[in-house]
């Protein structure tokens, strides 16, 4: 039983191919609990987006820059540029309500199954880094990873054709 | 006077928009702009001659002090009501002549004939219009300076106009290259001159002049601009090269207006600086040979239009020698020469414009006469040039008395008779070329083996008609009746000296002021004048020896396209150097410079080593880190490089994970993840190996790099954890611990600091990661696409050098063709 290759060319591995997809599920999972538990545990928005990062890194070594740019419904530009626009807005909202910059409130929330929860307004902050971070690695893909499939099959060297170049 | 500006803003962009459309009734709607200014200083004018100049006022940004101030005083209103006056004129006329209809041989301007450029055309020269008006009504020397810099800028867009044609582009790029040059030198000037003035206002500057030799300075700063704005030598080439341009732009732009805002600048000043310092020494030296080398060049065109673009030159000059003084009596007769010359000169372009139109020829060689029905574009012609040339009962014979008369009677300035003596003779060159300009067009000087279609081309040429002629007629009708009445100018010329001098007596213009020296005068440039004309073989044949004998001497054509090629050879030959292309190198130079400079200063503040190792897992560690580092420089593969590399980064995070730092970790961790991925994308760009064939830098070099690079770290580090105590004080984290839950609701204070107390740092952060993303991006794609980037410099100058040397030009073709064969 094979999977069926989104790219056409090198044979590819199907037990890494498996294995990535239940991984890239999972280190999702973890990147998100990373960005939401940040601000009374380790983690955050930074080290939440760059462990989706990761997670996006394995798809491109399964799918190449293909899945890559499918991981996301929205293109990476727009990704980068709403989470500069979620912080920046985070930031200014309060100047609005005749606060000062950055000001920050809070406000427990009962919810069914998991109690009393703390929503802390620095979180959508968190969540713009968070955006920029994922929305800077898919760009780093998107400019330089090519569409010739996973990294392993490139069996044969870069043409001499000046992209090699280097102390010229 | 907002309105207004805004008036022409929004006119100038309907006729660019419309222009398809309306193609050359584009000129109709752009005529509204001129008409309407007109209209409004009709209503000003008469308390302006009075003496209560109309003033408006646009705050700004008022707590930084910033308005714009718009005076209408005597002068500008003379400067205004030219500027609009030929404006619409202009307007009228261009719309005949960008009439269809063309006779055969006309292959030089179809493309600009084109509706859309015509229409670009017109929409330009309106906004061009608006800015020259900035320039005049401007009392805020910033203002003027942007209104200056709109006018070049509008003049490029204009002479390049038809962006086909490699001279159009090439004089465009030269005019810009010089105006802009001298628009330098200008803010330099203005800026100089406002700060020791403490302040802009030209109405504050004139009542409180500011000296000094920083002023004086500023003053030949200004000067420059002013000089190369009209045209002067050695500034001069740019005219004669913008000649390309349609007849409407030359008239407009390159005669009546635009090389006037240099003559207004120095007029404004001259009053005020002209005692000053080298004020009137570099506007008497330059303006006396401006305006004998472009009388002497006219002389020598046979295309009727260069002929008259050397004639505006040697006006200009002297327009610089009348305003630019600073005595109230010569000033006089500078103000009635720009009346005077606005009249002729507009007159004399818009009759060549129509014989290019009728006829498909400026040159002189191919005009055999024209048939009855052109006698009253004949009688335009004739009045014009003869006022040009200063003949009694004409408007130009009026301002050349006063001049004469001036620099006669009142010229108390050093070199005044000099001066004088260049006037004389720069008047009977004047007369001279005046007179080729009638005999051209009346065919005298036509070749006479001419065969016989050429000869029909002007004989039976399609005679203009009346929209055509109307706006130089009503030119020469000003001509004649301000030539014979210049009484009725008295107030408007008062009003408009008494701007610039207050203490200037009232003016009394006169047809006949009998028989004073300044008659006498007169009457030695007429006759010179005839004799020159009479005598014109014999001339013209010394006149080509004399460039002949001459040739050796740099002309600022060739000074001007050498300076050019050297600054293109010479940049070339920096970036060769300084941007070789080589990486290693680039990387060199950045962190030598980014560790050497710091490190003096961090070596001073080297106190003493903090304690190194805390527990044995350090020492593990650190073991691994080193080995990791060694093998990462000793290995063959890039790949291996990068994954060792990696390998330090994760044993780092290990570190602080010891160190009771699991956000740091956490952090270290997924970078070192992230970038070692993204080093293999990139990796896989370049080859396998390091190549060893030619390094850039010697090994040794790289070696003495990263030690340094290295050693300014570790001092740094050091350095850094020992002054926290000094600079931030020890309880500044056991604040932010505290505060940590209280003041952010969070346990984690790392995050806490991330987010709220340093927010903006983190902010900055994702702005300038955004930033560098598209950075990376756009880099990665340059890479990809290889190929043409516009053309280089080299292309250019190739465009421009032919293009631009226009009197060599004539020199050859004078060389090989005798031009003046009797009939």
């Amino acid at each position: 039983m094979s999977t069926q290759a989104p790219t056409s060319g090198p044979q590819r591995l199907v037990i890494l191919d498996q294995s990535i997809k239940v991984l890239y599920q999972s280190i999702l999972v973890l990147s998100l609990y990373f960005l939401f538990a940040g601000h009374n545990l380790p983690g955050g928005g930074f080290v939440g987006g760059l462990t989706a990062g990761a997670a996006v890194s394995l798809r491109y070594v399964s799918g190449g820059a293909m899945a890559v740019r499918t991981a996301f419904r929205l293109p990476s530009h727009i990704v980068l540029g709403l989470g500069l626009l979620v912080s920046a807005g985070t930031a200014l909202i309060p100047v609005v309500l005749g606060g000062a910059v950055l000001e920050h409130g809070d406000r427990e929330v009962g919810l069914p199954i998991f109690g009393d929860v703390k929503f802390v307004s620095a979180l959508a902050f968190d969540i713009g880094v968070y955006l920029v971070v994922v929305g800077l690695v898919l760009m780093a893909f998107a400019a330089f990873g090519d569409d010739l499939g996973p990294i392993e099959s490139t069996a044969p060297p870069e043409p001499p054709d000046g992209t090699g170049r280097e102390a010229s | 006077m907002f309105v207004l500006l805004a008036l022409h803003l929004v006119v100038g962009t309907a006729a660019i928009a419309s222009g398809r459309q309306l193609g050359r009734w584009a000129f109709a709607l752009a005529a509204s702009a001129p008409a309407a200014t007109l209209i409004w200083l009709l209503t000003q004018a008469g308390d302006v001659v009075d003496g209560s100049p109309a003033v408006a006022r646009f705050e700004w940004v008022d707590q930084l002090g910033l308005a714009l101030d718009l005076v209408l005083d005597g002068f500008a209103l003379l400067m205004v009501s030219i500027v609009s006056g030929i404006g619409l004129l202009i307007c009228v006329y261009a719309i005949a002549y960008f009439a269809p209809h063309d006779p055969a041989g006309d292959d030089t301007e179809t493309e600009a004939h084109h509706p859309r450029a015509v229409g670009r055309l017109a929409g330009m020269m309106t906004l061009f219009a608006g800015a020259m008006l900035g320039i005049v009504l401007s009392d805020h020397l910033i203002a003027l300076f942007v209104f200056w810099e709109l006018t070049s800028i509008t003049s490029y867009l204009l002479i390049g106009n038809d962006d086909t044609n490699p001279r159009a582009r090439a004089a465009a790029l030269q005019a810009i290259l010089i105006t802009g040059m001298g628009g330098l030198a200008l803010l330099a000037g203005l800026i100089i001159i406002g700060q020791a003035g403490g302040t802009y206002r030209i109405t504050e500057l004139v009542a409180d002049p500011p000296t000094g030799s920083i002023v004086n300075a500023g003053l030949i700063c200004v000067l420059v601009g002013a000089f190369t704005k009209s045209a002067q030598a050695p500034f001069s080439s740019w005219l004669p090269g913008a000649m390309v341009a349609p007849t409407p732009v030359s008239a407009y732009l390159h005669s009546a207006t635009m090389v006037k805002a240099g003559v207004y600048l120095v007029a404004r000043f001259a009053p005020l600086f002209a005692i000053a310092g080298s004020w009137r020494v570099l506007v008497l030296t330059v303006g006396s040979a401006t305006m004998l080398i472009g009388g002497l060049r006219a002389l020598r065109q046979t295309d009727l239009k260069l002929l008259l673009a050397y004639g505006t030159v040697s006006q200009l000059g002297f327009m610089m020698l009348l305003l630019g003084t600073g005595l109230d009596h010569i000033a006089l007769a500078g103000v009635v020469l720009l009346l005077a010359h606005a009249a002729f000169k507009a007159t004399l372009f818009m009759i060549v414009g129509i014989i290019d139109h009728e006829t498909g020829t400026r040159d002189v060689r191919r005009l055999h006469g024209f048939g009855p029905r052109w006698r009253v574009t004949q009688f335009c012609a004739v009045i014009a040039a003869a006022s040009m040339a200063g003949v009694p009962l004409l408007f130009g014979f009026i301002s050349k008395e006063l001049a004469l008369e001036g620099y006669l009677e009142h010229g108390d300035v050093t070199g005044a008779a000099v001066v004088l003596i260049v006037i004389v003779a720069a008047s009977v060159l004047t007369f001279a070329y005046s007179a080729r300009f009638v005999l051209g067009m009346f065919g005298v000087l036509a070749a006479p083996d001419a065969d016989p279609t050429d000869i029909a081309l002007t004989r039976d040429a399609h005679a203009p008609g009346w929209l055509f002629l109307a706006p130089a007629a009503s030119l020469t009708a000003l001509t004649l009746a301000f030539g014979l009445v210049p009484q009725s100018l008295d107030q408007f010329v008062d009003a408009a000296l008494g701007a610039l001098h207050p203490s200037a007596e009232t003016v009394h213009l006169h047809l006949w002021n009998g028989f004073t020296g300044a008659f006498v005068l007169s009457s030695i440039v007429i006759l010179g004048g005839v004799l020159l004309t009479v005598f014109r073989r014999p001339v013209a044949a010394a006149q080509r020896s004399g460039a002949a004998a001459l040739r050796f001497v740099p002309t600022a054509d060739r000074s001007f396209n050498a300076l050019l090629r050297w600054t293109g050879v010479t940049a070339r030959r920096v970036t060769a150097t300084v941007q070789n292309g080589s990486l290693p190198i680039y990387v060199s130079v950045i962190v030598l410079v980014a560790t050497v400079v710091p490190l003096i200063a961090f070596v001073g503040d080297f106190d003493g080593f903090p304690q190194l190792v805390e527990s044995p897992v350090h020492v593990a560690l650190v073991g691994a880190m080193v080995g990791a580092a060694l093998a990462a420089s000793i290995v063959r593969r890039r790949i291996a490089g990068a994954l060792m590399l990696g390998a330090v980064g994760y044993l780092m995070a290990g570190l602080y994970v010891t160190q009771g730092a699991p956000d740091l970790a956490l952090t270290q961790f997924a970078i070192e993840t992230l970038s070692t991925v993204l080093f293999v994308l990139v990796l896989r760009h370049l080859p396998s190996s390091w190549s060893h064939r030619a390094p850039a830098i010697a090994a040794p070099m790289r070696v003495g790099v990263s030690l340094a690079v290295g050693a300014t770290i570790f001092v740094f580090a050091l350095v850094a954890s020992g002054a926290r105590d000094n600079v931030a004080g020890p309880q500044q984290s056991e604040v932010m611990i505290d505060s940590s839950l209280p003041k952010g609701k969070g346990h984690n204070v790392v995050n806490v600091i991330l987010v709220d107390f340093r927010g903006w740092d983190t902010l900055g952060e994702i702005t300038v990661l955004l930033v560098a993303a598209a950075g990376a991006v756009s880099l990665a794609r340059t890479g990809r696409r290889r190929g043409d980037g516009g053309p280089t410099l080299e292309e250019l100058l190739d465009e421009l050098e032919p293009a631009t040397d226009v009197d060599g030009a004539v020199d050859r073709e004078l060389d090989d063709l005798d031009v003046e064969v009797p009939r």
